[in-house]
């Protein structure tokens, strides 16, 4: 196999599969990472905040779930989104890319629990007791004084983690949703051109989350400047 | 105005504070003397409950504050703490890290709690920096901007933990004016703090403190030209040399 032919047969399945991999790969890889930085977002935030409780009952089991689920892989919890998931839960009709999402949002929240959890512990803690010892209550305080400097921590981890779930949505693949990796999989079994389909969907999640790294820098960057 | 009863704190097995009883008037002065790790800022704490007391009472204004009914966040509006370390919020202008508590508790408006920041920011020569974000002060203004963030919620007493230790010593000085300017005006104060001078030309009274207790206090001549406990001696011979 020469260069020249890997070449030609990358052109020939672009101008081909071009609308598979564009169309519908990316659509499809790009509409399920944003549903789970979004929902994986909020729910981490709320996993965060049930960690940081003063109540044992709330705190501990959380701590465990979250621990759970860093501590497994995401394809094992993607296979249990994927099974059992809807037959534990019959009446919801979940289709495949309602399960998958679920259990990517799940994965993602643990991560993005400990992504805000940290953030929120980097501010230093006698921000909260000056806010205390002027009569703010912990809530107020947290949400005045402590969490508009811990978004600074936590936005660029944030943007960070966008980019991994791009990454790991192509596990998804797994059982053909039509994310980019399930183009690759179409096309290879249409074509035979392994290959090339694999260079192709590769140079996309490339230029994808280099694109995302640049923006989050970018981003990054004008938040220093402002504090 | 302020009174501990038998007020004890450990950290873990580590006794702080060992069975203090005292009493701090309205109007007085008092500053708090002792080596450190003696418990000084952990007593300071203890006051508004930043630190929660093992065992023992505060009282203030005749309410007990270590009682689980009291509402403490109401309390500590009335007592103004200073840190050693300043505590600015860095992300709010320095007007707004004046108005943010006096606003968000009600006991002004955006108008008038703008006004009185004014007003406060002139008393301690800072008026040009209203606008200005707390990284571009110097250690000095931070801490006056830290004071004036207290008194902005008008409290009764003002605690004050080390305001100068942290302070290049070109600084000390522009400090510990506006402290004297609040003595002027009659404020109570608690300070505790290592500058010695200071201490003896405004304190009304002065503890000495060392090992959890309140080991001896008087007025600042009985405490720095005759005391009495070896102890006292003993640290104010290593401070004062
Ligand atoms: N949060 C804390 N946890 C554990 N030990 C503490 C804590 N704060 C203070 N201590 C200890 O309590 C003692 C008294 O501290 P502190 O009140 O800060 O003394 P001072 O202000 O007189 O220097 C010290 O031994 C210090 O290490
Ligand atoms: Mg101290």
């Amino acid at each position: 196999m020469s260069l020249v032919t890997i070449t030609e047969n990358i052109i020939k399945l672009l101008r081909d599969y071009w609308q598979v991999f564009l169309l519908r790969g990316v659509s499809i890889t790009l509409l399920l990472s944003v549903i789970t930085v979004f929902f994986g977002a909020i729910l981490g935030s709320l996993l965060a905040f049930a960690r940081m409780s003063r109540f044992k009952m709330l705190r501990w089991p959380v701590a465990f779930f979250v621990e759970l689920i860093r501590g497994t892989p995401i394809l094992l919890q993607l296979y249990i989104g994927y099974f059992v998931a809807p037959q534990v839960f019959p009446f919801l009709g979940m289709s495949d890319f309602a399960s998958i999402a679920v259990a990517l949002i799940i994965n993602s929240a643990c991560y993005v629990s400990e992504i805000v959890r940290s953030g929120i512990q980097a501010v230093d803690k006698t921000q909260n007791e000056a806010a205390r010892s002027l009569g703010l209550n912990p809530a107020q305080a947290m949400v005045l004084v402590v969490l508009p400097q811990a978004v600074k921590n936590i936005l660029p981890a944030l943007g960070n983690e966008f980019v991994m779930i791009i990454k790991e949505t192509s596990l998804a693949s797994t059982f053909f949703i039509g994310d980019l990796m399930t183009s690759y999989l179409t096309v290879k079994g249409k074509t035979f051109l392994s290959l090339e389909s694999l260079i192709i969907v590769g140079a996309i999640y490339f230029v994808l989350t280099f694109s995302l790294s640049k923006i989050i820098g970018v981003y990054e960057r004008r938040l220093k400047v402002s504090d | 105005m302020i009174e501990t009863v038998h007020l004890t704190k450990y950290f873990g097995k580590l006794k702080v504070l060992d069975d203090i009883s005292e009493t701090i008037q309205q109007g007085e002065v008092v500053s708090i003397i002792g080596p450190s790790g003696s418990g000084k800022s952990t007593f300071l704490r203890c006051l508004n409950l930043l630190e929660v007391p093992t065992s023992g009472q505060v009282i203030f204004d005749g309410v007990n504050l270590t009682d689980k009914g009291t509402d403490i966040n109401l309390h500590r509006q009335k007592m103004g703490m200073v840190f050693q370390q300043f505590n600015v919020f860095p992300h709010l202008s320095v007007k707004d890290n004046i108005t943010l508590a006096p606003v968000l508790l009600k006991k002004k408006t955006k108008a008038e709690a703008g006004a009185l920041a004014d007003e406060l920011l002139a008393r301690v020569g800072m008026t040009d920096k209203a606008k200005e974000h707390p990284k571009k002060l110097s250690g000095g203004q931070k801490q006056r901007l830290a004071i004036v963030r207290a008194l902005a919620m008008e409290p009764e007493v003002m605690l004050f933990d080390e305001p100068t230790s942290a302070l290049d010593p070109e600084m000390v000085g522009e400090v510990l004016s506006v402290i004297k300017d609040l003595v002027k005006g009659g404020m109570t104060l608690i300070i505790v703090t290592h500058e010695m001078g200071f201490a003896r030309e405004v304190s009304t009274r002065v503890l000495f403190m060392d090992e959890g207790r309140i080991q001896e206090q008087g007025t600042p001549e009985q405490i720095f030209v005759n005391p009495q406990s070896p102890r006292t001696q003993s640290f104010l011979s290593k401070v004062l040399r």
